[in-house]
């Protein structure tokens, strides 16, 4: 579809198939209303009738912490760098229990939103758009957690806290561009959802966040780090441990994560036209 | 395309859809099992196929292929209130979804002049847990407002709905007919240049509805380009400036609404003395659903049913429930050959208990309508069903975000027709009005 600006009218065009355009931004502006209160009613609804509320939030990444730290840290006794296991597990664990609860809802919101997919037209980005931006509110809350841990270990902030906001990005443009890729795959072949529920739990062990990769051989961790999840947890540690930075374990991964995001969402514009039918 | 006078411009659109692939038989094990392990290769194949229409040729008639619009064309000036009326299955809808922008043209395109918003369902995207005023807000970004606009009407719609005492509270304890007059209050509320509407007339109480069709009518006025398409032909003449017949997936006929809408009801499009529930989406997980429903014992072999004016026509509904449905019930709309709602009957109106279950098991409910009331002429009946599911919710509009499970409620305009023959009309002349009933006078001298 296009949009030109007439006298006064704004044209619109629609055809069978749309072009090769990455996105329409001009269009998601204008409805930008429509996934703020999206995402509000994501957040609203979880923990609606709930006595606990938010603090679910908060809980389900500490009970995993907690585990962790007594599985692998006392009992398996695996290397943490040097960094008692509790903090070593639980920056890592914040930021991926982020990536993987995403990851999960986005590649079902197509399907779970069918009702609205078919009744009524705003962009279709906005589903698995809300997903990520309504997981935040819980990563923003949980982040406590990592600011709990950092204070009672008496770990000071160092410059590497600039870095943040990078690996912060990263770490919401991948799931965006895995969940567009997976979202339009899952309303055709709801293997998708089968897949997923194992799949995440496999990609858990594929970054270095139970265990640490220090110690693999240099060839192998850098082949290992194309994986863009490993680049984002090393970064983020590395931000607040004060550690030195390993860019060259990070940058693959960065790559890949922007590669899949933009493949993602020129997939998902493509596929856009046929949502409805074989949902 | 030049003229800045159309609003709307389609041409010569089609849309395809592939349904039920044929399933390969298997003669032997062996074919069987081969054929159970190459499965995902062919599964893969026909989901691809499902949407993958390259190289399909528009008069191709594989078995497969399900043309719901062909070469479809015609313009809507600027305020211009176009009807839109065809038979269930013409293409409407499809037509309705494809000007919306749900869904995509197989061929053609569509150019519309304008922002454009469509009412295709009411309440789209309300949320149970979340209360009257949040709801308000949700559904109207849903449907292209900007809150600020919602802001500056908020008011207005909650005075036009009337649940001003419940706004804060969530809407999963509203009635239905609250859910509705909120829903419809937020759309009524809408001002886009084109107006796109589908059927959603056709919920809530009559003096809802004539509040609804009252509405429209100010839009209309107000020279808002708008597109109706409804099975309601007293709405159709009354609101629309043009009407166009659809059928088949093409115009079968587009002119001046009293013209059109005289020829479609007297084609014979609406309505039989039989019906069979065509198979739908969505069957394999309804809880309960009609099966086909007749005019019984009427007269006139060749040509319409009919019943004499002093006989009780009799209308039999066959349904089957799956699951146990609560305050399940079977219901009927009487309307004249005007347009004109007559009556809504129920078939558990007299024995109505709240939780009353219907067990699984196939029903009939005959209904007999009072002889020496309906004025001779010719009358449809439109059919519908609803109940609750022992496991959840069934009205549309109080479903779980996405699908609606065990969905029972469901309406089918139209379906059956017959008539009423002026044999023993007591009267010495015709009649007007709706109806002619021999009421009882007492004469006495004061």
């Amino acid at each position: 579809m296009s949009n030109s600006a007439m006298t006064e009218d704004s044209v619109s065009i629609i055809k069978p198939k749309s072009g090769w355009s990455i996105a329409d931004w001009k269009e998601l502006m204008e409805y930008r209303d429509l996934l703020f209160f999206l995402v509000w009613r994501d957040v609203k609804v979880l923990y609606a009738q709930t006595i606990l509320g938010f603090a679910w939030a908060i809980l389900n990444p500490l009970v995993q912490i907690i585990i962790f730290s007594i599985i692998f840290g006392k009992i398996a006794q695996l290397s943490s760098e040097g960094v008692p296991y509790l903090v070593f597990s639980s920056l890592a664990i914040i930021p991926w229990t982020y990536m993987s609860s995403t990851m999960g809802t986005a590649s079902q919101s197509l399907v779970s939103g069918q009702g609205m997919l078919g009744k009524i037209y705003f962009p279709r980005i906005i589903f698995p758009l809300s997903s990520v931006l309504s997981k935040l509110v819980d990563f923003a809350i949980s982040f406590l957690i990592i600011l709990c841990v950092l204070v009672f270990y008496g770990i000071a902030p160092t410059w590497n806290f600039l870095y943040l906001p990078i690996f912060f990005l990263f770490m919401v443009i991948l799931p965006a561009g895995v969940g567009m890729w997976l979202s339009s795959l899952a309303i055709r072949f709801r293997d998708v959802r089968f897949g997923m529920q194992f799949g995440i739990g496999m990609l858990m062990y594929s970054a270095p966040i139970v265990y640490s990769a220090s110690s693999m051989e240099e060839n192998i961790r850098f082949i290992y780090s194309f994986n863009p999840i490993v680049g984002i947890i090393e970064g983020y540690r590395a931000c607040l441990l004060g550690t030195p930075m390993p860019w060259m374990y990070i940058m693959p991964g960065f790559v890949v994560a922007f590669l899949i995001f933009i493949s993602g969402a020129w997939y998902f514009k493509r596929m856009e036209y046929m949502m409805v039918d074989v949902i | 395309m030049q003229s800045s006078n159309i609003a709307i411009h389609v041409e010569k659109v089609s849309k395809c859809y592939r349904i039920g692939l044929k399933e390969e038989m298997h003669e032997s094990l062996v074919s069987g099992l081969l054929s159970f392990m190459k499965s995902p290769l062919n599964n893969y194949r026909k989901y691809r196929s499902l949407y993958n229409f390259d190289d399909i040729d528009p008069d191709a008639n594989d078995l497969d292929l399900f043309w719901a619009l062909r070469d479809l064309s015609f313009k809507v000036e600027k305020g211009e209130v176009l009807g839109i009326v065809g038979k269930n299955g013409a293409g409407k809808s499809t037509m309705l979804k494809i000007l919306s922008k749900i869904s995509f043209p197989t061929r053609g395109q569509i150019e519309i002049r304008g922002k454009s918003s469509s009412l295709l369902e009411v309440g789209t995207g309300f949320h149970p847990e979340l209360t009257g005023r949040e709801n308000v807000y949700l559904n109207g970004t849903v449907l292209g407002m900007k809150k600020k606009e919602i802001d500056r009407k908020f008011d207005e719609i909650v005075e036009f709905s009337g649940v001003e005492k419940f706004l804060d509270t969530p809407v999963k304890r509203y009635s239905s007919g609250m859910n509705v007059r909120l829903a419809f209050a937020v759309a009524a509320h809408l001002e886009p240049e084109i107006l796109i509407i589908d059927e959603v007339l056709a919920v809530g109480d009559a003096e809802f509805q004539s509040k609804c069709l009252g509405k429209m009518g100010k839009v209309a006025k107000e020279g808002r380009t708008v597109l109706f398409v409804s099975h309601n032909m007293g709405a159709i003449t009354q609101l629309c400036s043009r009407v166009l017949w659809i059928e088949g997936g093409r115009v079968r006929e587009d002119g001046l609404p009293m013209d059109v809408v005289t020829n479609y009801l007297s084609s014979g499009a609406e309505g039989e003395g039989n019906w069979i529930r065509p198979s739908e989406e969505g069957d394999a997980e309804r809880g309960a659903w009609l099966k086909g429903a007749r005019v019984a014992s009427a007269r006139g072999t060749e040509g319409p049913p009919f019943f004499n004016f002093g006989e009780r026509a009799k209308i039999e509904i066959d349904y089957e429930v799956r699951d146990e449905v609560r305050d399940c019930s079977v219901y009927l709309f009487l309307r004249d050959s005007f347009g004109n709602l007559l009556w809504v009957s129920h078939d558990n109106d007299e024995f109505f208990q709240l939780g009353q279950v219907r067990g699984p098991g196939t029903y009939r409910s005959t209904c007999e309508f009072p002889e020496s009331l309906l004025q001779p002429g010719q009358y449809f009946i439109s059919l519908g069903i609803s109940g609750k599911p022992q496991t959840g919710q069934c009205f549309t509009l109080l479903s779980k975000e996405g699908k609606t499970t065990n969905a029972v409620q469901k309406e089918y305009h139209d379906v059956l027709k017959f008539n009423i023959s002026d044999a023993g009309y007591p009267f010495v002349q015709k009649r007007i009005g709706m109806l002619s009933p021999s009421l009882s006078w007492k004469l006495e001298r004061q």
